[in-house]
């Protein structure tokens, strides 16, 4: 496809708009020969952000392969929305088998093509925040531990969206869910708990680790195709709003997904074999509130009975991620 | 080649002969030795192609086979009582999936209280997740039936469990005929699904299925296990035929039928059952057994021919189904659905209490003279369950039971109240 001349518009975001590139930069999503892995009429919410970020990381996997491609899903909204019998809207090999054990399976995959000599053809395994970081644990860790060369992506939407918004191990402090409702003395999800899963899967010592934003998707398709010029287990953490369990606008999710970055509450970055390699500096620095107001589920932090301390501890977190991986220029 | 080796011994190398090429491992006692044994194969260059795979946790083992069989590959593992246990959603899937997945379930209880050693509490357990359960007499058997297995597995896209009693026969060392690789290969055919994970064609596997097709499939599942009834017996004569005797099958008689009593069992137990109605026969009792094979898919008409003109049944049962007494015992009833006889259901062997002669000398004899009550429990200790019982009903206060009597007793160092 050649480059057309297009006029310059002022998007406020930054991005630069895809038509701009040269033909080699563009995403994957404006060629011809896309393989739509995640094709159209699934049944996702508007504004979903795993969606999307479903679509790019596949696509930029298909591309990165030459389509030699076989996905194992975790139970959650994107197996669910995407399969409801008797369609599917996979058009690569797709397995879904339980809720806990995406990894493993994949990792069977792995096995069988392996015995088979078929090496060529790559393994990818996804779930949700709630698959990955919590029921699916001890198999994403084994994955990891054994080395098996599948690249595993979760969709941090940081809650168990599909069974109607509860809390996860990747829900972040003070954050509404259906079980961490703002009643009582401590409003919201408890300070202290969770998982940092990228660190922890830094700390397994595998070849590639990855965070990213449905705000950057130039960068996930980058990030993407890193991890599949490389061998061995690699993880990817893709933060995807949810403007449903999040209480959000739909036509939000990029701005939200944008904001979470520029705060630093979710560092973008890489690390190769357990160091850190690179990472996404905040272009414009902005306070946590202006992340968190546009959602709901931080509603009891503002206003009359607001808790501008608990605004203020989020954000010493952001802070601190600031801090911890040189986020500012 | 006849040799004299341990049953787990013979089971590994039997199952290398049927060429996995996936093996997916999680050790737990009893069946270690078989997976330990395929790991010496795999790295000695003896099995190949084979991935064998060690992972986290047996939930892990069956996910992986999950993934290697939809992908294509034939799969193995082993598991036992609580580590079947713990797969237990991916049983389900397995089946559900229909991948032909072996595994063998060298049979131990499940605690509380923790107790390694042999029953049938696992598999039984397990009866309805949807795999096929063949339950092997001897070591002999076990190793046949793992040939067996695979072939019943793909023909019929179903996963098949082959039960072992551990210890008593994986520990076991007896002369055994392990089959050559032309043997095996000529037998077993390589495994070709209908449809894998293959870029070249993609297929989605494990959709969400609602109402408007969830109980077809559901009876498909079913409609595979009657299917089993006619193909476990194919497979079996076809394999006598090719080696030379006789293993698996659906039931197997012992003296039988003219017998007035005849006794049910599953396992390694039948040898001593056997031994002890040969003892009963010559002093002019008229007694036999019936060795339930193939415990799913259930067998229900030649249970019901092979019963229906005893006077009783006898039902041991290495499993107890707390609330109502035998599982077993409630499938013989099903076949039996209208023949009036006296049913005995026997519970005997749990946690690995032995099953001797003696004790199933003076069982039978109580059934023979119908002084049986429906349900017993052989070389039950009353007296301590009777204390505990009454403990109970004096303080009311619960707890766990085992650590009770030993309270009572005064064995540990815990203060009594």
């Amino acid at each position: 496809m050649a480059g057309q001349k297009v006029k310059l518009y002022q998007a406020g975001t930054f991005v630069v708009g895809n038509r701009l590139l040269e033909p080699g930069e563009r995403t994957v999503q404006a060629r011809m020969d896309r393989s739509n892995s995640l094709t159209s009429g699934h049944r996702a919410c508007q504004g979903c952000g795993e969606a999307l970020g479903a679509r790019y990381v596949l696509d930029a996997a298909m591309r990165a392969t030459d389509g030699k491609l076989i996905a194992a899903n975790a139970t959650g909204c994107l197996e669910v929305f995407s399969t409801p019998f008797p369609e599917s809207s996979w058009q690569l090999p797709w397995v879904h088998s339980l809720f806990g054990n995406a990894p493993a399976v994949a990792s069977g995959v792995a096995a069988a093509l392996r015995v088979k000599g078929r090496e060529d053809v790559r393994v990818i395994g996804q779930g949700g925040d709630g698959g990955t970081v919590d029921i699916g644990f001890g198999c994403l860790s084994g994955m990891f531990e054994r080395g098996d060369d599948v690249f595993f992506v979760c969709y941090d939407n940081e809650a168990y969206m599909n069974t109607g918004v509860q809390r996860s191990g990747a829900t972040p402090p003070a954050a509404r869910t259906a079980n961490t409702k703002p009643i009582g003395e401590h409003p919201g999800n408890a300070f202290g708990q969770g998982k940092d899963m990228p660190r922890i899967a830094i700390a397994h010592g595998i070849p590639y680790v990855a965070t990213a934003t449905v705000a950057d998707l130039h960068d996930l398709e980058r990030k993407v195709e890193r991890a599949m010029e490389l061998h061995g287990p690699r993880y990817l953490h893709l933060f995807v709003p949810c403007p449903l369990g999040w209480g959000a606008q739909a036509r939000d999710t990029i701005k939200i997904a944008r904001l979470v970055r520029e705060t630093g509450l979710f560092p973008v970055f890489e690390a190769e074999h357990g160091e850190v390699t690179s990472v996404a500096k905040i272009r414009r620095r902005v306070p946590v509130e202006e992340y968190l107001r546009p959602q709901r589920r931080y509603a009891h932090l503002f206003g009359e009975h607001g808790h501008p301390e608990i605004v203020a501890r989020l954000q010493a977190m952001a802070d601190e991620n600031i801090r911890r991986y040189g986020l500012l220029r | 080649m006849f040799r004299q080796t341990e049953g787990s011994a013979a089971v590994a190398e039997t199952v290398a002969l049927c060429r996995p090429e996936v093996v997916c491992a999680y050790p737990i006692s009893p069946q270690t030795h078989i997976v330990e044994g395929l790991s010496d194969l795999v790295r000695a260059g003896r099995l190949e192609p084979c991935e064998y795979v060690t992972v986290e946790s047996e939930f892990a083992v069956l996910s992986v086979c999950i993934g290697a069989s939809a992908a294509g590959a034939r799969a193995y593992t082993a598991t036992a009582s609580q580590g079947l246990l713990y797969m237990a959603e991916a049983l389900y899937n397995a089946s559900g999936l229909g991948l032909p997945i072996v595994m063998t379930v060298a049979n131990r209880a499940i605690g509380a209280p923790i107790n390694i050693w042999n029953d049938h509490s696992d598999s039984m357990s397990q009866r309805d997740c949807g795999w096929i359960q063949l339950y092997a007499e001897t070591n002999q058997e076990a190793a046949d039936l793992h040939v067996q297995a695979f072939r019943i597995a793909e023909r019929l896209s179903l996963p098949v469990m082959v039960c072992m009693d551990g210890f008593i026969l994986t520990h076991a060392y007896e002369r055994i005929d392990v089959p050559t690789q032309a043997q095996v290969d000529a037998f077993l055919p390589p495994f070709e699904p209908r449809q894998v994970l293959d870029p070249a064609d993609p297929v989605t596997i494990g959709a969400m299925v609602g109402p408007e097709a969830f109980a077809e499939v559901r009876y498909l599942a079913h409609a595979k296990q009657l299917q089993a009834l006619d193909l476990i017996p194919e497979v079996a004569a076809e394999f006598a035929g090719a080696f030379g005797r006789e293993s698996g099958g659906l039931v197997r008689g012992y003296r039988a039928e003219d017998a007035e009593t005849v006794v049910v069992a599953l396992g390694s137990v039948l040898g001593t059952i056997e031994d002890t109605i040969d003892d009963l026969r010559e002093e002019g009792v008229s007694i036999g057994a019936l060795a339930i094979k193939s415990f799913r898919p259930f067998p229900l008409e030649e249970v019901r021919a092979a019963l229906g003109g005893a006077k009783r049944v006898v039902v041991l049962e290495k499993a107890l189904a707390v609330g109502v007494g035998g599982i077993v015992s409630a499938n013989v009833r099903t076949a039996l659905s209208g023949i009036q006889l006296h049913g005995y259901t026997t519970i005997a062997g749990l946690g690995g209490r032995p099953i001797t002669k003696k004790s199933l000398r003076a069982l039978f004899a109580d059934a023979v003279a119908d002084r049986l009550p429906p349900l017993s429990f052989l070389d039950m200790d009353w007296e301590r369950v009777e204390a505990e019982l009454a403990r109970m009903s004096e303080d009311g206060r619960s707890g766990p039971h085992a650590e009770n009597m030993v309270r009572e007793a005064g064995i540990v160092a815990a203060r009594s109240h």
